[in-house]
């Protein structure tokens, strides 16, 4: 059984669980509103820091 | 919540059975019900559909003109099982089984499972909203999505009880989400219905059901079969999941089709809101709901297949049939 509360899925995101503050690239910080939001690993998501599922639309070889 | 809507009153019959059964359901006293009178087959797959899904809705929120005590009413509890002992038949008769993966169960089935989405071949609805759809053709898909999307989430609400500890905190994390975190001006249903207004339709449940297709009732009764039928808790859960897998990247043209078309913001919300909270709920019910089901019960394994496949079967049928009309017209 999984309690981990920070989950790497397998060519997709990052799976964080609670409240958190996430700090871009830029500086800007972004905070959770959702009970597990997902952060883009792929670096296509045009909703970043947050998943949108464009990592399905790349090729599965370049998949994080 | 400041939405405030005009509860319910049964829908128009499409047929001889669902004449008599929203007469018997009006008029539970009435005496010819115990000759035989609710014991007649459907005109059409229309006239069964519409019957059924007036039965499940006493299960949700019921009509202004149906007693609440007509759920377990054992003469309409008799023509719902029939109708949905039909419906799975016929879903069960289109579903080509358990597609062939190496390994089983755990990471092997959540990879398979998301390659299976993706490689399923369908027409798609959003593609069309987003690069052409006129304001009317969208307005027409938001009344028959409005069937739905106005109890979203609901049937499978049904199925918590019925799952095993990890699984069943897995969906209620999800369901958490999706009913707003607790503040109903988020409910995901209620951001529908606030979107309907926005766009001038009626933002009260059942409002266009009249005007919905046999596939449209047959995709929510398929939903309120798996949801209300422990047994088929695998398909519930696989239709959920097939349903969150596909819905990200298809909502995110859906809300550009509308900004194209300027529609409201309000309706644009609701899409936009769906393509982060789905990309979540993708990986929950993938990974922390149906792989911990097939984990505590293999054989609940193959009714998920079934359940994913009748999600997206329907939808492709559904969109066919749609493009079909609006390139004819």
């Amino acid at each position: 059984m999984s309690n981990a509360d920070i989950v790497v899925c397998p060519g997709g995101p990052l799976l964080i669980r609670g409240d958190h503050v996430i700090r871009d690239e830029d500086g800007a910080e972004h905070a959770t509103v959702r009970p597990v939001s997902a952060v883009c690993r792929c670096g296509k998501s045009a909703t970043k820091p947050w998943c949108d599922g464009t990592h399905k639309l790349i090729p599965e070889k370049n998949r994080p | 919540m400041s939405m405030t809507t005009a509860r319910a009153r049964l829908p128009k019959p499409r047929g001889t059975l669902s004449e008599r059964v929203f007469q018997a359901a009006r008029e539970p006293a009435q005496e010819a019900r115990s000759t035989g009178y609710l014991d007649v087959e459907p005109d059409s797959a229309d006239d069964a559909a519409i019957t059924l899904w007036a039965l499940y809705e006493l299960s949700y929120r019921g009509f202004e003109d149906v007693d609440d005590a007509a759920e377990w009413d054992l003469d309409l509890l008799r023509v719902r099982r029939r109708l949905e002992a039909d419906l799975e038949a016929q879903l069960r008769a289109r579903w080509p089984g358990v597609p062939a993966y190496d390994g089983d169960g755990g990471a092997a089935f959540e990879e398979a499972f998301f390659r299976w989405v993706e490689e399923f071949e369908g027409p798609s609805l959003s593609r069309f909203v987003q690069r052409q759809a006129t304001t009317e053709q969208v307005l027409d898909l938001l009344r028959l999505k409005s069937v739905y999307h106005l109890k979203e989430s609901d049937p499978a609400a049904f199925v918590v009880p019925r799952l095993e500890v990890e699984a069943r905190a897995g969906l209620m994390e999800l369901q958490y989400d999706e009913y707003g975190g607790g503040r109903p001006d988020r409910l995901h249903a209620g951001l529908f219905a606030r979107g309907m207004a926005a766009v001038g339709l009626r933002p009260d449940e059942g409002a266009y059901v009249d005007e919905a297709p046999t596939l449209v009732l047959e995709q929510n009764n398929a939903m309120s079969l798996f949801g209300l039928h422990r047994r088929l808790r695998g398909a519930a859960m696989g239709h959920l999941a097939a349903f969150e897998a596909t819905s990200s990247l298809p909502c995110r043209r859906m809300a550009q089709g509308m900004e194209r078309l300027g529609m409201a913001a309000e309706m644009i919300d609701y899409y936009t809101e769906h393509v982060e909270a789905d990309a979540v709920h993708e990986q929950l019910a993938v990974r922390n709901i149906c792989a911990p089901m097939i984990a505590v019960d293999p054989a609940v394994e193959a009714d998920i297949w079934f359940g994913a496949f009748t999600c997206l079967d329907q939808e492709a049928r559904l969109a066919g049939q749609l493009l079909e009309q609006w390139e004819a017209a």
